[in-house]
């Protein structure tokens, strides 16, 4: 019996998640903010009507935004990342098996489920969006890659109402056919400029390509696309990401920095955001890369970026080896006389903790043995009590470089004095 | 280069170290027949065998279950008050009877949902306020159920 794959992707998600709790924005066009107000990062559907681009320049499209009485929000991951949970929750309630795949999406498995499996979609996104409020379009089919094209169907075509079954479709061929390549999962920009170039413009005309062709020009990742495009499951559930092979940890500033010791701050700030991620996936880096720049946009200034990487003696996470580091590249590269828009900080060379290469000079690391467990114990901390409870002095105390968030919606499922309140009047 | 299907779609920054309610945490209170005497192992601990969990009592659905605050006191006649906190459910279908969160004009309003014989209304539990009769001009809608009230006494 073949499989049935569903993937389950929550429409304009972030936008859904202020309309959830702003109901009466349910027909106004929704914009959200990138972190520090910068750029568009998600849209309703009446803000993508009036044309707004993904990632325009907040400052840019501002003046129309209002003149077309968009609402506004800074980015509020605390809300985000709650609705998501439960979105996820509700499905693995209802569902043998889930690939939670990014904050909106899931991979479920609904392979037999009682009365087929778009039935069975249907009455998911019911749930969903009653408990929740989210809007979820979901594409079911044999492998991922096609379930996957199989939710932009039922997202764009209106007909579906949400649930596109490919098995159950009478023609899918001709939604292969509508699908543009570089629109198909695990076809890169580039291999899909090439293809269009050779009149392959449609993941059905990729279909038809020959396998040892598709092998020897797009390696076995393409391969597999291609099978999976013909129906043969390549990718299997819970195959989930391969560990990352770089971490980056990047921000624009609140205000322009135009001093050493606020770029040093920021600098050690993204470091140890990078450095916890680098621990929780359970790696050392034996490389970091500091860069930072100033604002292209503004015309008439002096303009400058630079880069820097650096090895380190050792592959490590210690945080504090890793901020001596970042701060020692970027008092390399800093100029004074710019004002500076943007820092970050890149980890890369990682490798897993256990098994990782020794330098014969350096110590081993058993040699530093309070390294370990205290990173350890201040993870704990961060996570039981909140982001920052215990911070790194290099990160600065005012930290005057922060980001603007000014126009949030409150953290309504997370925090006492934000939630939500109703009138008795 | 072939972008994996499986890279990680870039979540945003910060996405990774957002706050989640907790909702498996264990707020317990013990339940204990008999008082314990402090200093000496106790004779009672045999009997303590379950510890009362509030998020049990009051959150059967965590998913949908969403806390708000209220601010009047036009439901003073079930007990609702100012200030007070209630436990809302959205999985729970509306009906008759049932207090709920409904949204009228673009405000968020608690009241209890009755029938009349002239259709349904949003009633106060309060002399001094006046249902809101619900008809096809109406704009309104339930978002959620009202299960409990925290009321600090």
């Amino acid at each position: 019996m073949p499989k049935s794959y569903a993937l389950i992707d929550c429409n304009n998600f972030y936008a859904s998640c202020e309309r959830a709790f702003r109901p009466e924005l349910a027909e106004r066009p929704v914009v959200v903010l990138s972190n520090n107000d910068g750029c568009v990062i998600a849209r309703s559907e009446e803000a993508k009507a009036l044309g707004i681009g993904m990632g325009t320049p907040y400052f840019k499209c501002r003046a129309m935004l209002e003149r077309n009485g968009v609402a506004v929000f800074s980015s509020n991951y605390a809300l985000y990342g709650d609705m998501s949970a439960r979105v996820m929750r509700i499905l693995s309630r209802y569902c043998p098996d889930v690939e939670v795949y990014s904050i909106d999406e899931a991979f479920c498995d609904l392979t037999g489920v009682p009365g087929g499996a778009a039935a069975y979609a249907r009455r998911l996104r019911a749930t969903v969006f009653a408990w929740t409020g989210i809007p979820v379009s979901v594409g079911i089919a044999r492998t991922k890659t096609l379930a996957k094209l199989a939710n932009r169907f039922a997202k764009k075509q209106k007909r579906c109402r949400g649930v596109f079954d490919l098995d159950a479709s009478p023609d899918p061929d001709r939604v292969l056919g509508w699908t543009d390549i570089g629109e198909v999962w695990g076809i890169g920009p580039r291999h899909a400029k090439r293809l269009r170039a050779m009149g392959v413009d449609s993941a059905l005309k990729f279909r038809e390509l020959k396998r040892d062709w598709v092998q020897k020009k797009m390696t076995v990742s393409g391969l597999h696309t291609l099978l999976e495009l013909r129906g043969f499951p390549c990718h299997g559930f819970h195959s989930g990401p391969a560990d990352k092979k770089t971490i980056v940890s990047s921000r624009s500033f609140g205000h322009p920095v135009t001093r050493l010791d606020h770029m040093l701050e920021a600098a050690s700030q993204y470091t140890t955001r990078a450095a916890e991620k680098l621990r929780k996936q359970g790696s050392v880096a034996s490389g970091i890369l500091v860069y930072l720049q100033t604002n292209s946009f503004k015309l008439g200034q002096p303009q400058y970026s630079n880069t820097l990487a650096m090895p380190l003696a050792v592959a490590t996470a210690h945080t504090p080896t890793l901020i001596r580091a970042a701060r020692s590249g970027m008092e390399h590269i800093f100029r004074d006389g710019y004002q500076y828009k943007k820092c970050g900080v890149m980890l890369s060379g990682l490798e897993p903790e256990r098994g990782r290469w020794l330098n014969l000079l350096a110590l081993p690391p058993a040699h530093r043995p309070h390294d370990g467990p205290l990173m350890r114990a201040v993870d704990d901390v961060n996570t039981r009590w909140g982001r920052d409870t215990v911070s790194f002095a290099a990160s600065g105390v005012k930290q005057e470089w922060r980001m603007k968030r000014e126009m949030r919606s409150p953290r309504y499922t997370t925090v006492w004095e934000e939630i939500l309140t109703v009138q008795a009047k | 280069m072939v972008s994996c299907p499986h890279a990680e779609i870039p979540l945003g920054n910060w996405v990774e170290a957002v706050s989640r309610p907790d909702f498996g945490s264990r707020l317990a209170v013990p339940l204990a027949g008999e008082t314990v005497p402090a200093g000496f192992p106790s004779p009672a601990e045999e009997y303590l065998e379950k510890r009362l969990d509030l998020n049990e009592h009051l959150v059967a659905r965590p998913e949908a279950t969403y806390f708000v605050r209220v601010s009047g006191d036009s439901m003073i006649g079930a007990a609702i008050h100012h200030g007070d906190l209630l436990v809302v459910d959205r999985s729970v279908e509306p009906k008759p009877g049932n207090v709920v969160i409904a949204l009228v004009d673009g405000e968020f309003t608690v009241k209890r949902l009755r029938r009349t014989p002239f259709g349904l209304e949003l009633a106060p539990e309060n002399p001094e306020y006046t249902p809101i009769q619900l008809n096809d001009d109406t704009d309104f809608l339930v978002w959620g159920v009202v299960l409990h009230v925290v009321h600090k006494v």
